[in-house]
């Protein structure tokens, strides 16, 4: 049974549901090459369901709207790109997935990359510090005490909580030789 | 910074960083999705050294239309930082227009508290 932390929300396929898939395979090509595609596809996703937030010229709100569901989208997907790209084992015979689920009231990001058992680790120790404390407290407390620390992945996650309104779920499933699949799944309440 | 060369101008792929030492200002434009701290090292040098030796020093944000968590946490070190060092101002200019910048500056204040936020 897979190991799961946080709520998953089911992914739909029906005619209320508009959604993306892309698929990759990181070892084909190297990874600063690689860099660009995030920006590139976390901007794409932004602009696409723009479509779906139409402007109203007689309505101003419906920019600012338009603009705050294309920002979140956009910088969510790329922090979601960006740990994909960083901790994906290449190694491993499973592709990098990102989905876009984009429901009535609520848009889902899902993530999903293959690591290594002790990366695995490291990430479900992660996942624990973040669900035991005050994503908040915690911004600012690794803010102060990591001023020269390398690892900035944790920031990303504690900006979609804090600054998106996002709630976050994670599932880790068991793959051969103590590899594991890791999906991340992010939920913007429109 | 010894042994590293100081610039006042740095640039790649849709970005710009710019130092103006006559008007005591660093703008930076475009979008920034540098891939980690390491890569944003060149940057926060730049920041340091215009903090150094002024009283006032204004962020120009007002055109940076992306900014990706590494660069987040660039910036937030930088303004502890400045908030540690002490002697100089800090003015950080940012655009309501700019989703990003409207969720996340304010964090910049709860970390310097002096620090003033203006958005235009």
């Amino acid at each position: 049974m897979a190991e799961q932390y946080g709520e998953f929300r089911e992914l739909r396929y029906d005619s209320d549901t508009e959604s993306l898939n892309l698929s990759f395979w990181p070892g084909s090509i190297p990874l600063q090459q690689r860099w660009r595609n995030n920006g590139l596809s976390a901007d794409f996703l932004g602009d696409y369901v723009t479509t779906f937030f139409p402007l109203d010229e007689n309505a101003p709100a419906t920019r600012a709207r338009q603009n705050e569901v294309k920002g979140a989208v956009a910088f969510i997907a790329n922090e979601l790109l960006e740990n994909a790209m960083k901790f994906h084992d290449g190694a491993l015979p499973e592709p990098i997935t990102v989905h876009m689920n984009l429901q009535r009231d609520r848009i889902l990001l899902q993530q999903s990359n293959g690591v290594s058992g002790k990366a695995a680790e490291r990430f479900r120790d992660f996942v624990k510090t973040l669900r035991e404390n005050d994503p908040d407290e915690l911004f600012i407390r690794q803010m102060e005490e990591s001023a020269l620390s390398e690892d900035s992945a944790g920031v990303g996650y504690l900006t979609m909580i804090n600054d998106y309104q996002a709630e976050l779920a994670w599932r880790f499933d068991a793959l051969a030789e103590a590899a594991y699949r890791v999906t991340t799944q992010v939920t913007i309440r429109l | 910074m010894t042994g590293q060369t100081l610039t006042n101008s740095l640039s790649g792929e849709g970005y710009a960083v710019e130092f103006h030492p006559e008007q005591d200002c660093v703008r930076m434009s475009g979008a920034l999705r540098l891939g980690g701290l390491a890569e944003y090292g060149p940057i926060s040098a730049m920041l340091e050294d215009a903090l150094n030796g002024r009283e006032r020093l204004v962020l120009d944000l007002s055109e940076l239309e992306f900014l990706n968590s590494s660069g987040i946490a660039t910036l937030s070190k930088f303004v502890i930082l400045a908030r540690n060092h002490g002697d100089c101002a800090l003015v950080i200019c940012g655009s309501r227009d700019i989703a990003w910048q409207g969720k996340s500056l304010n964090n910049l204040k709860r970390l310097m508290p002096a620090l003033e936020l203006r958005f235009e």
